[in-house]
């Protein structure tokens, strides 16, 4: 134990203090917001809008350095939606896949790299924004409408024939399913994410040195791949609205 | 809180990790294996196969996650505290 006590020699339990459900509150009229996950999420899309405005600043024809980054981004988001949206409809839906995509990607990984324990809050703690529960219901059920939207503007109220198109026995499951997609999204982010942090932050109090990177690592890859999966989601369930029944069912 | 909701919560808890890793412990298993297989056959397929692997893999692991969110709430958002 004498050895291991170098280890304790500087003061880094406050790094590993694991808050789980305490919130920095702010009070606006009479609503309870989180404060930390403000203070995240603005910082994230203050991050992405300055890489953007960086890279459309001075456009070149020969793209090089952030330009170059810039759109290697954006054609693999056009991909994305390309695959599963499908040649003829996928170009509207590229900004709202996008901006899911590189919002909750960018998020993920600031919640793993900035080292943001090193900001005391008064209560609870900084953190990737979809490490709370409130962030990811809300990018769920901005895809929800996403997705009603694309049906509905596609086919008018026709749209609602897909829930007795094959038979109307399926009904109830029909409905259910447009909650369970929400729900199913929103739980896998948030739980892949704290799940996360959660892991690290035990291991950091465990052996604070070394013994955590490789986990730390698995989790900047699982947080990508969280991002991948939600953005992929997404626009396979608009692609499902578009195309009304007969699509291939993607698994929850 | 009441000492036999804490103990319940925890044990409750464990299950939930515990039984919901089972189902999506063999479906990667089998997933990764086919995968395996389908490189064997087919080398040249083997960039698409991994790619397509690891969206499955997630939504398999998913699973798992639901059990952990669960098991989350009950030991440090605990509806039953009060």
């Amino acid at each position: 134990m004498e050895m291991l006590s170098v280890l304790n020699a500087f003061n880094y339990k406050f790094l590993a203090a694991l808050e789980v459900g305490q919130h920095f509150y702010w009070q606006l009229g009479s609503l309870k917001i989180h404060g930390q996950v403000f203070l995240t999420s603005w910082f994230v899309i203050a991050l992405l809008v300055i890489v953007s405005i960086a890279a459309t600043r001075n456009i070149q024809r020969i793209p090089s350095g952030i330009q170059n980054f810039m759109e290697y981004a954006l054609e693999f988001i056009r991909d994305l939606a390309k695959n599963q949206i499908g040649e003829k409809e996928y170009r509207p839906w590229v900004p709202f896949i996008g901006t899911l995509f590189l919002f909750i990607f960018v998020s993920n990984w600031s919640g793993a790299l900035i080292p943001w324990k090193l900001i005391r809050l008064p209560e609870g703690e900084l953190a990737a924004p979809t490490n709370d529960i409130n962030t990811t219901v809300a990018l769920a059920l901005l895809t929800s409408l996403a997705y009603f939207y694309a049906g509905f503007s596609k086919k008018g109220l026709r749209y609602f024939t897909k829930y007795i198109e094959p038979t109307p026995i399926l009904l109830p499951i029909a409905i259910l399913e447009d909650f369970t997609k929400p729900l199913s999204l929103s739980f896998r982010l948030f739980g892949n994410i704290l799940a996360d942090e959660l892991v690290v932050g035990v291991l950091v109090l465990l052996v604070p040195l070394f013994v955590p990177l490789p986990v730390m690592a698995l989790g900047l890859f699982t947080s990508a791949i969280q991002a991948l999966v939600f953005a992929t989601l997404a626009a396979a369930y608009i692609h499902e609205a578009l195309e009304g029944h007969g699509g291939e069912e993607e698994g929850h | 809180m009441d000492p036999l909701v804490a103990a319940a919560s925890v044990i409750a808890a464990a299950l939930a990790i515990g039984l919901a890793s089972i189902g999506p412990g063999l479906g990667q298993g089998n997933a990764a294996g086919r995968a395996v297989e389908g490189i064997a056959r087919q080398p040249e397929a083997e960039g698409k196969i991994r790619g397509t692997l690891l969206l499955t893999l997630a939504f398999m692991e998913s699973l798992t996650i639901y059990g952990l969110v669960i098991a989350l709430v009950l030991l440090f958002a605990n509806p039953f505290a009060s």
